[in-house]
């Protein structure tokens, strides 16, 4: 049974219907890529997921339970935009998530605020764009959690620093959790990813084996979503 | 790092850098392979990529996996002609195909060989 099963999951936000039919299944030891253009659901399928948001109809169980607080303790999310408030500083932040997430590794949120050579002591207002991107990131993964949600890990982020994310990502990586990022840089990922969830104007166009489509189609998943967008 | 062909599998392509790299002799037979993890990161790609990479090396009878000790390259003479040979067939045969749509024969291509085989290097 995977750590994340959906099953006939709707969203309408008014009339607006955001999430068409979703269903998919998750495992541990995955790490999932899902890309679709701007609005196309992404962000509000990694909000219900988290819990964030609640489904109009469907299911969605996280490791076998419906959502609730529970669930949220072993959902660690990454949202795409920066929820840091100005005043803090890195050691702020850090103790923030210390408090409040049981099982948070002090060891290596600083391993990775060292990997990133950034310090302790400065102040989120004194970051940049992509300094920020890094801690938000460094302490999402952090938290000891069995499914991670990165939305748009990499957005705005200079080519130099994006392979540097990866690869912390790639380091602290846990065989025990899923990771699902979703990205509309394919081609940044793509050799990161075990699967790819394509997904159109809420509904999943395609959900397959990164390796299986190179093999079948002798394309690259850049190259397939191109074409299929 | 290692910039890979996305259109072709990845796991295929790392499996002919480590054939590479055993018949150029930078691993030898009973050497250890890095983990599983560890050439991941080293080549920025999915674990279970290279999971496959190696159990794949194993069915092929080119290394060994210990459990919980790691995976070997197995010395075996015949092993490595072999490996050799079906690295450098795909790619000759590719090779002849462009050399007769240009319509060279057996003959003319034996003496262009011989040409330019000291050029290289």
């Amino acid at each position: 049974m995977g750590v994340l099963e959906i099953k006939g999951l709707y969203k309408y936000y008014g009339k607006k219907c955001a999430l068409k039919n979703v269903n998919l299944t998750g495992d541990f030891g995955e790490i999932v890529g899902l890309f679709g253009p701007n609005g196309s659901g992404k962000t509000t399928l990694l909000k219900l997921i988290v819990g964030f948001l609640r489904p109009s109809s469907g299911s969605i169980r996280v490791d076998g339970k419906d959502i609730d607080h529970n669930t949220r303790a072993i959902v660690s999310f990454l949202p795409d935009n920066n929820l840091l408030p100005s005043w803090m500083t890195i050691k702020d932040a850090f103790n923030f998530y210390k408090d409040f997430f049981p099982g948070f590794e002090e060891k290596r949120f600083k391993d990775l605020i060292d990997y990133f050579n950034l310090s302790m002591n400065r102040k989120v207002k004194e970051l940049s764009k992509g300094e920020q991107e890094k801690v938000c990131l460094s302490l999402t993964i952090s938290r000891k959690a069995k499914i991670y949600l990165l939305d748009e890990p990499l957005g705005g982020i200079d080519p130099a620093s994006r392979e540097r994310i990866l690869t912390g990502i790639l380091k602290n990586y846990r065989e025990d959790s899923l990771m699902i990022i979703s990205t509309h840089l394919i081609s940044d990922v793509e050799s990161i990813a075990d699967r790819v969830i394509f997904i159109s104007q809420g509904e999943i166009l395609l959900n397959e084996k990164t390796e299986k489509i190179r093999e079948e189609k002798k394309m690259s998943v850049d190259e397939l979503f191109r074409k299929t967008f | 790092m290692v910039d890979f062909d996305e259109r072709i599998p990845i796991y295929l392509q790392i499996m002919d850098l480590i054939k590479k790299k055993i018949i150029k002799g930078d691993l030898k037979g009973g050497d250890k392979l890095p983990s599983v993890r560890e050439l991941a990161l080293e080549l920025k790609v999915n674990p279970n990529t290279v999971q496959r990479v190696y159990q794949e090396l194993e069915r092929e009878g080119i290394i060994v996996i210990v459990r919980g000790t790691g995976a070997f390259v197995v010395s075996d003479e015949k092993k490595l002609k072999e490996i050799k040979e079906s690295l450098a067939g795909e790619r000759i045969k590719n090779f002849i195909k462009e050399m007769k749509e240009i319509n060279l024969s057996k003959e003319d291509l034996d003496l262009l060989l011989s040409k330019y085989w000291e050029e290289v290097n």
